[in-house]
């Protein structure tokens, strides 16, 4: 780890402020992920605006049609969250399926979004439910937030403040998880709204992305049987020592179908 | 103080109140005043020219104090590293072993050799400059796979070692094979690959190193299972320092599984380092450096055949393997792959000829050396592999064939046409217990449900017998060992009757502090806890040759088994002197030396008390003190094995691979304590699946990256992976070791895999399938399910 300046921000503008003045800063959330590339020396960013003092960044809230998680949430709080299970449960089984119990205790939601890894849970879970993305400066929608391996909408000094998700009639995930690093080989997160059901997939490509002939069958019929026989294309899917793109496409509608039965169940 | 705790007991382990409460001392828990740290500067490419470097900016980095590259290695007429095995091919001709530079010269050979070394005031200051030293490389293509690496044209690694090939080695009689084959109503064939594994102890490698002046000698800590060995190879060899000036102490060592049996090139380059900076030196590995610089482990490509009557009486078998040596000879490299290797081919089965050709390849990899089980989990495989095979072609049941061919107890000794000679045995009973453990009985009730779920289950077997207690010298020595591999003990019975046993094995997990206390408290009635067990520094322990190839009970117990006989002889003389009877007169029995039909006795305490205040003594025929060595050297190998038995259960929809159930029974000669010999096959067990089921070293042909470097990428077996093991013991004694004991630390990693892919190929075998390569991962499962002829269905 190469030597930085640790600052401590009590308001996000001061964070944004300090974030935009010093070039090359970084956010810290809960450090997952940024940390062990500082101790690899793979980024040195001159300095660290650490979001943790930002107390009302940490908590879920319900409005009655849609519920917000604050960006610096803990992934096992949302696990844990009496609220989310009760509304959104396949929400909090995809925060529960993260990583180890250390992880899911530092990481938070704020961060894994930020981050956007492509084999990252919850990209698929605000994809999928079409949640918004709250940060310091707007609103931004899921699906023109994404921008494929690690690239999102956020412009340089803006902060994720929190995740607002509306509420499915029904909505399941299943993860198909990486031998190795238990990250997502195939994630798909399944959402069923009055209007339509939404289809998000982590882990096959570049970055989440949505699969809209499934969404066209399960809205006509929500049942694993719908999309038994539909299969993605395997351009633009990964191919790595861990699994062949023919083989996460198959993936993909076996995780699908065990998300609309999760979903159901 | 406390009781006698002997053989069989199972006591909790004395070095768990140290591990447990956190007071463990690892070598990098370990500051000396003045310390420096230092960093290791690793080629990035898998084959290179070296063409310069470019030292000035490092050296005026903040904190430097010595940037040190293969260059000044050579100025200082250093040693290359050896290697410990020199094998002969089959015309008698020496292995090729071209040099292995502490520090590379001239060349790089795999993504991860050394190029130079940077010492600095901090590890942060040591890191930053090593990232501005200017190393100008030619790119050469590399070649990791041995296939390719033996191809005409491929990429050469050493201008004098042809085709890359180190050793074209072989074993046994190839005309009687061919003739048996001509003769065979069935032949078996099956060519596999043994996956390439990294060892990943807990404890990544660490050093450090310091020179006094005053005295001219030369400290090493390192995380080594065996200290000795790396002061005779590092001193004698590499550095010139002489054995009395070199001291090496290896403490706590968190694991080791063969990794840290090697003598390294950081090991030789530190201690060399810490006399030109005058300062000591410390350098802990990251887990990173770990993969690219801890020695691997298998990596075999194999052709095998297995020729057979009409009755599934195996005739012959013929084994061809390619085994991959890494950038350079390692330690103990190229004796695993051919001494530890085919000798096991017979395994326990009566096959009258067998035949091996093996050649050891050099490739642009990690070198490649002994990993728990060294040799014997891959001739195993092969083996048990190839009779499931045969039993599937020929319409015999899988039991039934190994039955019809195994060697029955009463044929023990058993000599083997690859050299080796059982000694004691009994597989049929391992197999019979196994079944019974194992509730073969219902597998069909079992299948039947998983069936209906949608699953595949599937059964394996594994009926094996491996060589441990490394090793007897003299046959050793005819197979191409360079050293001795006896085992030393001293036993130091302290004035008031307490003992310390200083042993030249080392203890990194195996318990070795429990064992070895039990067996003195046993056979000299002391009480377990006043008895300590020392090792792991070469200014305290007389000698040793370390802990690898399940040698520390049967050969380094031997030696402690033999310096307690001593201890108790002396005693009988101190006692009949003092009971005043004739020394034949004297028994002694639980830690009392009685005149036999008397109740005239002298306590082990009294002893040890005459001993050291010998005012009523003997002294002119006998020296004061109790404290005994003994070398033992073994006189033949050691052959635990048995049966094992997985069952697995296959989702065909992902290709998910479950293990159910899983069933060990081994014969590991006596057990001195049962639960450390069950927690030694849990873990070996555990590591064997993982090969089967999950590890996989992977390189990338062309640039010799290692893409699986790291946790990410590296699956290594969990909790959660495992079911609850079944273990049992169906011992015979071995019949030249003093206690009968076998060795117990590596069958579970040698029995393990062939059971598992057993068990896969199994599951499956009613889709046509007849062979799965391991690691068995759900990719690799589905990708077979596709190209299977039936559709995708339980049955
Ligand atoms: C062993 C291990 C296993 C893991 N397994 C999984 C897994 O199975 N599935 C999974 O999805 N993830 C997994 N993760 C990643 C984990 O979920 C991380 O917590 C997450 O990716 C990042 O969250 P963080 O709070 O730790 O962010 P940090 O590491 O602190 O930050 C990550 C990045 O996001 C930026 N950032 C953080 N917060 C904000 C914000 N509010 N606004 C804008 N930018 C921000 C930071 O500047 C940084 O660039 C794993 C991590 C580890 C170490």
């Amino acid at each position: 780890m190469k030597p930085f300046a640790y600052h401590q921000p009590d308001r996000i503008p001061d964070a944004a402020k300090l974030l935009t003045s010093i070039e090359d800063s970084k956010l810290l959330a809960g450090g997952m992920t940024l940390i062990p590339t500082l101790k690899q020396r793979l980024a040195s960013p001159p300095a660290l605006v650490d979001l943790s003092r930002l107390g009302h960044l940490k908590g879920i809230t319900d409005d009655g049609a849609t519920i917000t998680i604050g960006a610096m949430t803990p992934h096992a709080v949302v696990a844990a969250s009496k609220l989310v299970k009760a509304k959104i449960p396949g929400l909090a089984a995809l925060a529960s399926m993260i990583g180890d119990p250390a992880v899911r205790i530092r990481g938070t939601i704020g961060g894994s979004v930020a981050n956007n890894d492509p084999a990252a849970d919850y990209p698929a879970g605000v994809l999928g439910l079409g949640a918004t993305v709250v940060t310091s400066t707007r609103e931004i929608a899921a699906d023109g937030f994404f921008r494929g391996l690690f690239e999102t909408a956020l412009e340089p000094g803006e902060i994720i403040t929190a995740l607002r998700f509306p509420m499915p009639l029904k909505a399941g995930y299943a993860k198909f998880k990486a031998p190795a690093s238990r990250y997502a080989l195939v994630g798909v997160f399944v959402a069923k709204f009055a209007d339509g059901v939404r289809v998000a997939v982590t882990g096959a490509g570049s970055g989440v992305f949505r699969v809209p002939p499934m969404e066209e069958a399960l809205s006509r019929s929500f049942d694993p049987s719908a999309i038994a026989a539909i299969r993605i294309d395997t351009d633009g899917l990964t191919s790595d020592i861990h699994a062949e793109a023919d083989y996460r496409a198959h993936l993909v509608t076996v995780m699908a179908k065990r998300a609309v039965d999760a979903a159901v169940s | 103080m406390g009781n006698v705790i002997g053989i069989g007991a199972s006591p909790k382990r004395k070095e768990d109140q140290r591990f447990l409460t956190g007071r463990g001392n690892y070598v990098s828990d370990i500051k000396r005043p003045g310390m420096t740290a230092g960093v290791f500067v690793r080629s990035p490419h898998g084959h290179a020219i070296l063409r310069s470097i470019d030292k000035s900016a490092a050296l005026a980095s903040p904190g430097v104090i010595a940037v040190l590259t293969g260059e000044d290695a050579a100025a200082d007429k250093l040693g290359s590293l050896p290697c410990g095995w020199g094998i002969t091919d089959a015309k008698g001709v020496p292995m090729k072993e071209p040099p292995f530079p502490m520090l590379a010269q001239g060349k790089v050979r795999f993504v991860g050799d050394m190029v130079a070394f940077v010492v600095a005031e901090t590890p942060a200051q040591a890191s930053a400059a090593a990232e501005l030293l200017t190393v100008d490389y030619e790119v050469l293509p590399s070649v990791v796979g041995v296939l390719e690496a033996v191809r005409p044209g491929a990429p050469q690694l050493f201008d004098d070692v042809p085709n890359n090939i180190c050793c074209d080695w072989e074993l046994g009689d190839k005309a009687a094979v061919e003739t048996a084959f001509r003769k065979a109503a069935h032949v078996a064939k099956l060519s596999l690959v043994n996956n390439r594994l990294i060892g990943n102890p807990m404890e990544p490698r660490a050093a450090i190193a310091e020179y006094e002046p005053g005295t001219d000698r030369f400290t090493l800590w390192t995380t080594s299972q065996f200290p000795h060995v790396v002061r005779f190879l590092m001193g004698a060899l590499v550095l010139n320092i002489p054995q009395h000036k070199l001291r090496v102490v290896a403490p706590d060592v968190g694991g080791g599984f063969g990794v840290k049996q090697f003598h390294y090139g950081e090991e030789a380059v530190i201690t060399w380092a810490a006399k030109r900076v005058m300062r000591p030196i410390k350098w802990v590995a990251s887990r990173s450096e770990g993969y690219v610089s801890d020695r691997h482990g298998r990596d075999h490509v194999t052709e095998a055949e297995l020729a057979l009557d009409e009755t599934g009486k195996f005739l012959a078998f013929r084994v061809n393997t390619l085994a991959n040596m890494g950038g350079y000879l390692s330690t103990f490299g190229p004796n695993i792959p051919t001494n530890l290797y085919g000798p096991l081919l017979g395994g326990v089965y009566t096959t009258p000829a067998i035949y091996c050709n093996v050649k050891v390849v050099f490739t642009n990899t990690v070198p490649v050396d002994a990993y728990r089980g060294a040799g014997r989990p891959e001739a195993t495989f092969v083996l048990e592999r190839i009779v499931d095979v045969a039993a599937s072609e020929m319409g015999i049941d899988r039991v039934e064939i190994r039955r019809r061919n195994m060697i029955p107890k009463e044929a023990y000794p058993y000599q083997t046409p690859v050299l080796v000679q059982y000694d004691s045995g009994d597989p049929m009973g391992c197999l019979d217990g196994a079944l019974v453990a194992a509730d073969v009985k219902n597998f069909g009730i079992r299948k039947a449900e998983s069936a209906r779920r949608g699953k595949f289950r599937g059964l394996g077997y594994s009926t094996y017998v491996e060589a441990c207690g490394l090793a007897p010298s003299r046959f050793a020595g005819r197979l191409g060992a360079r050293g001795g591999l006896y085992e030393s003990a001293t036993v130091r019975v302290h004035p008031t009757g307490q003992v310390t046993v200083m042993i030249g094995t080392h203890n990194h997990g195996q318990g070795h502090e429990t064992t070895f206390a039990q067996i003195v408290s046993e056979k000299l009635g002391v009480a377990f806890d006043n008895v300590d067990i020392v090792f792991g520094d070469t200014d305290r322990v007389q000698f040793g040759m370390g802990t690898y190839g399940s040698r520390s009970l049967v050969v380094g117990g031997a030696a402690l088994s033999k310096a307690t006989d001593k201890v108790v002889a002396k005693g009988k003389k101190i006692a009949a002197h003092l009971l005043e009877a004739a020394e034949v007169d004297i028994q002694f029995e639980a830690g009392k030396f009685s005149v036999a039909g008397t109740d005239r006795m002298k306590t082990f305490e009294e002893i040890a008390g005459a001993a050291y205040v010998p005012h009523d003594y003997p002294l002119e025929v006998l020296e004061p003190g109790l404290e005994e060595q003994a070398y033992y050297d073994p006189v033949n190998f050691t052959y635990p094995g048995g049966c094992h038995i997985a069952e697995v259960e296959i989702d065909p929809e992902t290709g998910t691979v479950t293990l159910v159930n899983y069933t060990a029974v081994d014969d590991v000669g006596t057990v001195i304590n049962p639960m450390i010999v069950e927690g030694q096959l849990h873990g070996g067990i555990v590591q064997g699946v993982g090969q089967a089921l999950y590890e996989n070293a992977v390189y990338d042909e062309g640039s010799g990256q290692l893409l699986s470097g790291s946790l990410m990428d590296y699956c290594m077996p969990r909790a959660d992976h495992m079911p609850m093991m079944k273990i049992a013991t169906h011992s015979t004694l071995c019949t030249h070791t003093p206690m009968g004991v076998k060795g117990c630390g590596e069958v579970g990693t040698i029995g393990s895999p062939a059971a598992v892919i057993n068990a896969v190929v199994d599951a499956l075998s009613h889709l046509g399938v007849t062979h799965v390569d391991m690691p068995a991962t759900p990719n690799r499962i589905w990708r077979l399910l596709q190209n299977a002829s039936l559709p995708v269905a339980a049955e």
